[in-house]
């Protein structure tokens, strides 16, 4: 049996098994969840969550399926913040850099205070994915805000009242969208296959019985790794 | 929470023998070994997991405990008391679902002018599909074509897939790629601008495209903003709960649940999409799962009892590298790249046990064998059993694989110099409901796409596959309603008929009134 130490969920105090996840812990104290809770695995960012932990000033988040609880932690799970996002058909965009500049020109209203590098809970360089996007340089801001969940925790703190995460999001498109364009020979197999080139093969193949497929399948090469 | 000492003596045996086994050749198995070690040692084989369905179209199928407790229960509220003659919602195309094929489905829909109208369990874009790590087939290069994607398809499925159904996967898998690039997808990229391809379990050429090792991400987070642009209506915390029918029997429309605040709401629509996703939460046969919270099957519940036929629900896919220490991450997926690039499966011993690049159900089972009746498992200080993941042979693992670099260094484990204890998880619905070419279902008026819809991938799904298959499906469920929607005109009558008989139908069973499905979320409070 593991240790029990105490947490304190929205301000209730509950005696938790030491080592389990903050996640795991709410459950474990009874609570069913409904909102705050997505994939369970650090992917979606369902469980963005605040606290804090006695004797220490400051405010501290992680998600919530991630993080391990730790001795008197008082903890309440983010299950909305509300962001605006400009709405845009980018086919229509000519010069990437600048739709981005004009969609959230409140991007350079950055203070530059950090905050939402201190809160990011992928510890992402959010401050310098806004520099970035500041400059129009889409691939940095790309690469940089890879990893990003999308949890919001940054648009609650940011003093310039921002949404990095979606300014990240339409940089991230804009980026993909005009700069990696797929090679040409996608085109050219979506042209024979309109052709019909596959369609007499794969016919045969309908018909084989399985003991000819097995064959098949058996002496196919397989290209090196 | 490093590895707990008692470790030690079986990962000086993994490092000692590290060298031996780089140049060690493991032969694959021909058909009749794989049978045999499937056979003997796979979940699906168990007979005491499994039970035969005593109502509806599928009736003397064998299906798990668990999903056939699901299938033979109540609606989780009284269908006489909904007000039928006036709709909450009407529109043309429901899609019920808010992963990969929900919105392919959704997408594809508007841009043919439909009216849409999503409705889903969680947020848009909770789901498997956000989960992917490794990537998406699709046979786009010169040196690889449709014929051998067929071939390996068809081959991995153990020659149980519905072969018109795999010609559709791999004959519309480059538009799909191309479909995705045209939104902003964000691929891998080789230095010459060609798209970077993994190998993976069972295919035998090069095919599957990544975004990093969060392909999914970025796939639902790329679908999720392009719903926003297209201001397609979504309803969050909005599961379907069942489905209407028309006096046709046809399917009209559903019935959601409001999670926040447990209301019950009418929609009415000329097609319904089903694109509900999985099943992994119904925790089959005790098995933790890779899946997301809300993979508890209720598509297919409703479906069925509704009159729509499954195919294969027999069959559930098992990921041979499901984590088992720490506990924390129990049952969570490492990507089958990692044995693509050299990871091998070892015993508690350092020993090899099967070559790492056969089809998922052969390592599962064979992984299954190592622990059982071979005892060569690793025991965990809470029982849990698990053999050892090599990653330490994977060059430059820190850069290729950060994700879960990440997630084991949070507990004190390096997997660039220490291997990850894994056993299989439950991963992927390999059945589901039956549809042809154009995702219909046996019920007129009722399509599907996505994990919720069975016979492509057969009893066995490759790598790679799932993500290829959810926007192929979903795409073809949109085009075929789109040309019917024009053709019929909105429902008329709204039934429920067919609820009252399913009930019937349960009452003569003598199934108790207590048992209520969909299941809509696991419970993980203390009991
Ligand atoms: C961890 C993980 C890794 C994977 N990696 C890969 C990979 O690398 N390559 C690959 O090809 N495949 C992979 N797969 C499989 C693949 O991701 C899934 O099979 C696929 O994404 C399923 O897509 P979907 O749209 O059918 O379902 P999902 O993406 O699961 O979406 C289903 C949606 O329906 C909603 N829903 C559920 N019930 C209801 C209801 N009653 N009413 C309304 N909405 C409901 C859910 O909340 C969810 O939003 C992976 C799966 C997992 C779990
Ligand atoms: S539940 Fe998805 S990140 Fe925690």
């Amino acid at each position: 049996m593991a240790n029990l130490i105490p947490i304190y969920y929205l301000g209730k105090k509950h005696m938790v098994p030491e080592g389990v996840t903050i996640m795991g812990a709410i459950e474990n104290s009874g609570h069913r969840l409904v909102r705050g809770c997505g994939c369970r695995g650090g992917f979606c960012g369902a469980c963005a969550t605040v606290f804090r932990i006695p004797g220490d000033h400051q405010i501290k988040v992680g998600l919530a399926c991630q993080t391990r609880v730790e001795a008197g932690m008082d903890v309440a799970i983010l299950p909305y913040y509300p962001a605006q996002k400009v709405l845009y058909d980018f086919k229509t965009v000519t010069d990437p850099a600048r739709a981005l500049q004009t969609m959230y020109p409140e991007m350079y209203r950055c203070l530059g205070c950090s905050a939402c590098n201190k809160i990011c809970p992928q510890d992402l360089p959010v401050m310098d994915i806004i520099a970035e996007a500041q400059r129009g340089n889409l691939p940095a801001v790309a690469e940089l805000s890879f990893d990003c969940v999308m949890c919001g925790l940054c648009a609650s703190r940011c003093l310039a009242q921002m949404v990095p995460y979606n300014i990240a999001m339409a940089a991230r498109r804009l980026y993909s969208h005009s700069m990696l364009l797929g090679p040409d020979y996608v085109g050219v197999r979506i042209r024979e296959i309109e052709q019909g080139v596959y369609d007499r093969q794969i016919d045969a193949l309908l018909e084989k019985s399985q003991e000819e497929l097995q064959k098949l399948y058996a002496e196919r090469d397989i290209e090196c790794i | 929470m490093a590895y707990p000492p008692h470790f030690d003596e079986t990962l000086n045996l993994v490092k000692e023998t590290r060298r031996f086994r780089k140049s060690q050749e493991i032969k694959r198995l021909n058909d009749a070994e794989r049978t045999e070690l499937i056979e003997n040692y796979h979940p699906d084989y168990r007979a005491e997991g499994m039970e035969p369905l005593r109502i509806g179209p599928n009736r003397g199928d064998r299906v798990p405990i668990e999903l056939a407790k699901a299938l033979e229960s109540y609606s989780i509220y009284d269908p006489g008391r909904l007000n039928l003659s006036e709709p909450d919602y009407s529109t043309d195309i429901l899609i019920v679902g808010g992963g990969g094929a929900g919105c392919a489905a959704a997408l594809t829909a508007r841009e043919g002018g439909a009216e849409v109208l999503m409705a889903t369990k969680l947020r848009l874009g909770d789901a498997n599909t956000l989960m992917a790590e490794g990537g998406m087939c699709s046979p786009v290069r010169p040196e690889d074509s449709p014929y051998m994607h067929f071939i390996d398809t068809i081959g991995g499925g153990h020659y149980t897939n519905v072969p018109e159904l795999v010609k559709a996967l791999v004959l519309d898998g480059p538009e799909i790629a191309s479909w995705l690039i045209g939104m902003g997808v964000m691929f891998d990229y080789e230095a010459d601008g060609s798209l970077k391809v993994n190998h993976c379990g069972g295919h035998s050429r090069k095919r599957m495209l990544s975004c990093k090792d969060l392909t999914g991400l970025e796939l639902m987070r790329v679908l999720r903003d392009e719903m926003r642009d297209r201001e397609i209506p979504c309803l969050e915390f909005s599961p379907v709960v069942d489905l209407l029918l028309d006096e046709q029997g046809s399917c009209a429309g559903a019935v959601l649940y409001n999670m926040d605040t447990a209301d019950f709401t009418v929609v009415k629509a000329k097609a319904v999409i089903m694109a509900s996703g999985g099943i992994g939460r119904l925790h089959i046969q005790g098995f933790p799962t890779t899946n997301h919270y809300g993979a508890t099957a209720d598509g297919l519940v409703v479906a069925y009892r509704s009159g729509a036929e499954m195919i294969h629900m027999d069959s559930i896919q098992y990921h041979p590298t499901g984590t088992v220490w720490p506990e924390q991450l129990l049952g969570q997926l490492i990507t089958e790249v990692m044995r693509g690039h050299g990871a091998h499966l070892v015993n508690a011993s350092g020993k090899r046990f099967i070559n790492e690049l056969e089809c998922r159900d052969t390592c599962a089972s064979a992984c299954i064998r190592e622990c059982s009746e071979r005892g060569n498992g690793v025991v965990t200080p809470t029982g849990f059993e698990g053999i050892w993941l090599d990653t330490p042979l994977i060059p430059d693992i820190k850069n290729h694989f950060v994700g879960i670099y990440q997630r084991f260094k949070k507990y004190d484990i390096d997997i660039q110099e220490e291997p990850i204890l894994v056993y299989p998880t439950q991963h992927y619905q390999n059945g589901g409901l039956r549809i042809n070419p154009q995702a219909e279902t046996s019920m007129p008026g009722l399509f599907a796409a996505g994990e919720v819809a069975g016979g492509i991938q057969g009893k066995n799904r490759l790598a790679g596959n799932s993500l290829l298959d959810i926007f192929v499906y979903g795409r073809r469920a949109a085009r075929r309603a789109l040309e019917l929607n024009g053709k019929v005109a909105s429902p008329v009558r709204l039934t429920v008929e067919h609820l009252h008989n399913w009930h019937d139908r349960l009452n003569a069973l003598g199934v108790p009134k207590a048992q209520q499905s969909p299941v809509l979320l696991p419970d993980y409070t203390p009991k």
